[in-house]
């Protein structure tokens, strides 16, 4: 088996069931730890406390919008070129048919490519910017934030160089790329992109269940 | 874990240190939302641009994501899924003593557990309870300010925190009822109300027990104090003592129940109305047998009802929402409702109800010592906020933060003028109602 072959095929697979798997072990494993009953006497529902956090958190509220411009923008920036890249991008939508038997969806039109892929890269860099150069962010960072940002940088920058799919190569590449980041996912901070629901709803169901969500 | 900019807190004194207990308590503590909120927290650290603690000092260590580092080390070694793996690795060190001595002041002084970071974390955090629990932690352990734990100590001992013994509870009654000739009454048989109060009032701020009573007997409240729970306070629970918060919650359930109170309202207090309203339930295990309300809930009911009315007072007013009784308490609009009755020239601050910024006492700060400075400081953002409304009379409806504003005020040399609402509304009390409660 050639080195491509590898990667395209039982690497693939394998760094998919690491993926799949860590996440819901990750996810079920914490539900498991369940949590106490709360048995004060609720004055509003929790539910829709928690339903209300989940979309409020999406904005910085209550007046904090203007101390938090940077990582709102850079945020967004970032994360919706990233989701219309591997969503959108067609190389990706033929990939996903091929693989997971689903049906196509239309692709983006390759001005838009560019436009989500420059978004996706200035994002990134400018939150990583901020984390090696803002004090505050400085003290928090770990290795575990700099592996995140690395592979994520480096599975957006060899997709870019396979665009063409001129070359099995490069193709590769960006596959590896994107593996490597699979495997390391579901023991990262990277989880942020499942758990945010979840903090964001138990916030939500604690103090909604009080009258104000915050 | 990532290390403090600076250095370790104050106690010089060699002190015993069980880090074992930490950590089986951060364990026993750590449910399915506190995991989630550790996973989730990705290091932004947008939350200081929230804390009044950040926003004063500029300290890159007083941020509130720093204080979940503890908590997260202790989760990834020993609860978290994978936590077997991370430790076959080698990847997953265990909490060590210098890192407990390290965020002593981050867990304790540093935080008033206001919630106000929780509003700006794009996660949702609520790192205020992750805080409150860590101090259970860091108490097992041994470690926390001398003074906060002599509070606690107080209040199981002597049945309050500033000393206030049945007896002194008795002495200061009948003082305030002759001297401001108000029925307060003391151990009635039966009544459907119980009121708490706090022991920083009856030492400090006596008139405001007199004007809970006078407004409660204007409205006609068939209402009491009992002797055998009347503090409100909850040292135990700010010191992460669980013991000594069951204990003092013990003594008002069994106070509510002995008198057959339906309703237990607590005074201004915001810390006081939050563990009991919120936590009391929980750390008691079993339903509140009575509901439980605060002072300016209570009061507005009235209002609302035709009970209570008042003269109008024209000296323009600000408001400041202690938050526990606001932002984490649910209670925002009982202030708003009695100051629409009372004040003719009422302003907001600018944030204001659920968002605004804390005293810098509250979380038991208060009772920290070694606190004050930064306290002092923090209350600078109140005086700017202050001065924006362009009053100079700032009421508000917490005790704690009375003092804690009150302390601040003398220490800067603040001109403005700082008010309790119950106060404000006693001296303005109009009516008289003949029904009963």
């Amino acid at each position: 088996m050639t080195i491509v072959g590898f990667i395209e095929g039982p690497l693939w697979y394998f760094s998919l069931a690491v993926f799949v798997l860590g996440v819901v072990w990750r996810l079920v494993g914490m539900l498991a730890i369940g949590r106490p009953k709360d048995l004060s006497v609720p004055t509003a529902s929790s539910a829709a406390g928690a339903a209300k956090a989940v979309v409020l958190h999406s904005v910085p509220h209550g007046g904090n919008l203007g101390r938090t411009l940077y990582h709102f923008f850079a945020g967004y920036l970032f994360h919706i070129g990233l989701f219309a890249l591997v969503l959108f991008a067609a190389p990706h939508i033929a990939f996903f048919n091929k693989m997971f038997f689903t049906l196509p969806w239309p692709a983006m039109p390759r001005w838009a490519f560019i436009i989500a892929a420059e978004a996706a890269f200035a994002g990134l860099i400018l939150l990583y910017v901020r984390r090696l150069t803002d004090p505050v962010s400085r003290g928090l960072t770990d290795i575990d934030d700099h592996m995140g940002v690395w592979l994520t940088f480096l599975a957006m920058l060899t997709g870019c160089l396979a665009l063409q799919e001129a070359h099995a190569g490069l193709r590769a590449l960006h596959m590896l790329s994107v593996e490597l980041l699979m495997i390391y996912f579901p023991f990262s901070r990277l989880m942020h992109a499942f758990t945010f629901l979840f903090a964001r709803g138990y916030t939500g169901a604690t103090y909604g269940r009080r009258g104000f969500t915050p | 874990m990532t290390q403090p900019s600076s250095g370790t807190p104050t106690n010089a004194a060699p002190r015993a240190v069980d880090v074992d207990a930490a950590v089986a308590k951060f364990n026993a503590l750590t449910g399915a939302h506190i995991a989630a909120y550790l996973d989730a927290c990705v290091h932004c650290g947008q939350c200081a641009q929230a804390c009044h603690f950040h926003e004063v000092t500029r300290d890159p260590r007083r941020v509130p994501a720093m204080k979940l580092a503890p908590i997260t080390k202790v989760y990834r070694r020993h609860k978290a899924p994978f936590a077997g793996l991370r430790r076959a690795l080698g990847l997953a060190p265990e909490l060590t003593r210098r890192d407990l001595e390290e965020w002593e002041e981050l867990i304790f002084d540093s935080c008033t557990m206001c919630g106000r970071c929780t509003v700006v974390c794009p996660m949702g955090i609520d790192i205020a309870s992750i805080v409150a629990l860590s101090r259970q932690a860091f108490a097992a352990a041994g470690l926390g300010p001398a003074d906060l734990f002599q509070a606690a100590d107080n209040a199981r001992d002597k049945g309050s925190p500033l000393g206030v013994t049945k007896a002194v509870l008795a002495d200061r009654v009948e003082w305030l009822s002759d001297e401001h000739e108000t029925d307060i009454p003391l151990d009635k048989d039966t009544a459907s109300h119980l009121l708490l109060v706090s022991s920083i009032e009856l030492m400090k701020y006596p008139l405001s027990v007199v004007a809970m009573a006078k407004l409660l007997n204007a409205a006609g409240v068939d209402w009491t104090l009992s002797s055998e729970g009347y503090e409100s306070t909850n040292f135990g629970f700010l010191s992460g003592k669980p013991d000594i918060a069951k204990i003092m919650l013990t003594r008002i359930a069994t106070a509510a129940e002995k008198v057959g109170a339906k309703t237990v309202i607590v005074p201004e207090c915001g810390h006081a109305f939050g563990v009991l309203r919120w936590s009391g339930a929980n750390i008691l295990g079993r339903p509140l047998p009575f509901t439980v309300t605060h002072i300016t809930e209570f009061l507005a009911g009235l209002v609302q009802g035709g009970r209570l009315s008042f003269k109008r007072v024209d000296t323009p007013m600000t408001y400041h929402d202690p938050c526990q009784i606001s932002r984490r308490g649910g209670a925002t609009d009982a202030a708003r409702v009695l100051l629409a009755a009372v004040a003719s020239d009422f302003r907001e601050m600018r944030p204001t109800g659920n968002y605004n910024w804390c005293c810098g006492g509250g979380g038991g700060v208060q009772a920290m010592s070694r606190a004050a400075d930064v306290r002092h400081e923090v209350f600078r953002i109140k005086i700017d906020q202050v001065a924006e409304t362009g009053v100079d009379t700032m009421v508000s409806a917490c005790s704690n933060c009375r003092l804690t504003m009150d302390e601040s005020k003398t220490a800067l040399q603040w001109a403005g003028t700082l008010e309790s609402l119950v106060e404000l509304l006693a001296e303005n009390v109009e009516t008289k109602a003949s029904a009963h409660a």
